[in-house]
């Protein structure tokens, strides 16, 4: 006779009173493969945890956002925000996509410039940029968009120094509805700053001003923003014009398009409430060809990173062990935590399991590694009972992710790259010992002798 | 185990607590356990009977008891 299958003993008490229409039950979410190679086999090859970025997605993702935006404009350039995530590999594939660099630091510049992006390809940006790197920049024709009036100077003094005149754009700041505004990078339009930074480069005459950025911030979920947006920089570059004689030959409107990640505190679905990269578009063109002057089409610039690559990137990690909380709670504590998922501190994250398991789903919270209360991956979500060594794929985490994780407690693991043609790649090799010793010095008087 | 005998369980796992009014759903495994639990069956003697009647490895059976034990616990159903 053949046995009943097992399936582990669970209860769980009945909750009435509770129920809600948009409440997500566990839907059975199976991954067992991305963009067909099995997790099995990723995990075989390079362990877990480790990050999967999908070629074919990010390529997508930029084609689909590039199209919707230069089927409504005729001029228009995406700038890869490199903060987003400046793995060679994923920066390649975007600069063989058409986009050039944009940078927010020296040590960005200088990581374009050795993976082989010309310097008037990059877009220079951020509140601190070293007087070596702006030489640098200045030398090489990068784009640099000026963030403050000590800046202004620097830039001056160097272009006095190469003895040249030399193109630079202005960072503004503005209200555009959005909250919180970001008023900290750039110069303030409302009230005045702008113009005054305008006012300082004409009297300096040692710069030319060609261009306006803004950005005013993140996870943007309304495409009317980006409207306000463009027609305050707009105005604002005829204001220019017509008062300076500068000609603004772009308009660089950054970044905040948001990914389809759910938002910690917002209760509706991804696909309900994120608007489409079209409507964005829409959006922005429509207000551009509405506010500019007949035949003037000055180069639209975008720095999308997150709705570029969040969708591209994979976790797979793995449960190492199964507890049961006080308050009855099921925990899992897994292989990777909050030193390789920054953003799990504001995105309740897409979680799949790589296999079918039987049994009732119940409340879970899923724990990190590391020995630090905050480690918690997802607070609470509906799992069947996973045994030890089930995997879990948690997504979209392609965005920010592997440039702010953190060195602590634990190496960082590797990453790896599926290509268009099916191929697994690996695009970073996993941390080891040496990484983190090779930079520290142990003074002579300090060497430890214990053994003796 | 006097407060699980005092427990409503229909057949199809169904649970009600008359003291505390609350009600439970088990499965078929948990289903047998609380009924060997209810007979004064030990511990280590329901993990025999599971890894018999299923065909299943002692050490996971007795693994998820321990932890099906602790939920019962969590509920002060034991």
């Amino acid at each position: 006779m053949v046995k009943k299958k097992y399936e582990k003993p669970v209860i769980k008490k009945l909750q009435m009173g509770f129920m809600n229409k948009f409440g997500r039950g566990y839907l059975s979410h199976i991954r067992q493969a991305i963009d067909g190679v099995s997790i099995d086999k990723l995990v075989e090859m390079y362990g877990s945890p480790q990050f999967v970025f999908s070629e074919k997605r990010l390529r997508q993702n930029y084609r689909r956002l590039y199209n919707s935006f230069s089927n409504r404009y005729p001029n228009v350039q995406f700038g890869w925000s490199y903060k987003t995530n400046y793995l060679n590999a994923i920066c390649a594939i975007l600069h063989k996509e058409g986009e050039v660099a944009e940078v927010v630091s020296e040590f960005e510049y200088e990581k374009a410039r050795n993976l082989g992006v010309p310097g008037h390809k990059i877009i220079f940006n951020g509140p601190f940029k070293t007087i070596s790197s702006l030489k640098r920049a200045l030398e090489e024709g990068a784009i640099i968009n000026i963030d403050h009036f000590e800046e202004i100077q620097d830039i001056e003094r160097l272009a006095q120094s190469l003895n040249k005149k030399v193109k630079v754009g202005i960072r503004i700041n503005m209200d555009t509805g959005i909250v919180p505004q970001w008023s900290r990078f750039g110069f303030n339009l409302e009230s005045g700053q702008a113009l005054d930074a305008v006012k300082r480069i004409a009297y300096g005459k040692r710069l030319v001003l060609n261009g306006l950025h803004c950005h005013i911030g993140t996870f943007i979920l309304e495409p009317k923003a980006y409207s306000l947006e463009i027609e305050k920089m707009v105005n604002f570059a005829y204001q220019i014009e017509d008062d300076f004689g500068f000609k603004i030959e772009y308009l660089d409107i950054g970044g905040g398009f948001p990914s389809k990640n759910r938002l910690k505190g917002i209760y509706l679905p991804p696909e309900v409430i994120i608007p489409s990269g079209e409507d964005f578009a829409e959006a922005i063109c429509d207000t551009l060809l509405r506010c500019l002057r007949p035949n003037d089409f000055p180069k639209l610039i975008l720095e999308t990173g997150r709705a570029i690559v969040d969708e591209a990137g994979y976790l797979i990690t793995t449960v190492h062990a199964i507890k049961r909380m006080p308050d009855g709670l099921r925990a899992y504590v897994v292989d990777a935590g909050v030193n390789l998922l920054f953003t799990s501190f504001w995105y309740k994250f897409n979680i799949e399991i790589d296999r079918e398991v039987q049994g009732i789903p119940e409340p879970s919270i899923i724990y990190g590694p590391l020995c630090m209360n905050i480690d918690v991956v997802e607070e609470s979500i509906n799992l069947p009972p996973l045994p030890r060594g089930t995997r879990l794929i948690i997504s979209p985490v392609g965005a920010y992710n592997v440039t702010q994780w953190m060195q602590f407690i634990n190496y960082r693991p590797a990453v790896s790259l599926i290509t268009i043609e099916g191929k697994i790649e690996l695009i970073r090799e996993p941390e080891t010992l040496d990484d983190i010793l090779g930079k520290e010095k142990l003074p002579q008087k300090l060497q430890l002798n214990l053994e003796d | 185990m006097e407060r699980l005998k005092q427990l409503a369980i229909s057949e199809e796992g169904f649970i009600f607590d008359p003291v505390t009014g609350n009600s439970f759903t088990t499965n078929g495994t948990g289903l047998f356990i609380l009924e060997a639990l209810k007979e004064g069956r030990e511990e280590k003697e329901i993990v025999d009977l599971l890894t018999e009647k299923y065909g299943t490895d002692k050490e996971n059976v007795s693994r998820d008891l321990m932890d099906f034990m602790e939920q019962l616990r969590s509920y002060r159903l034991i």
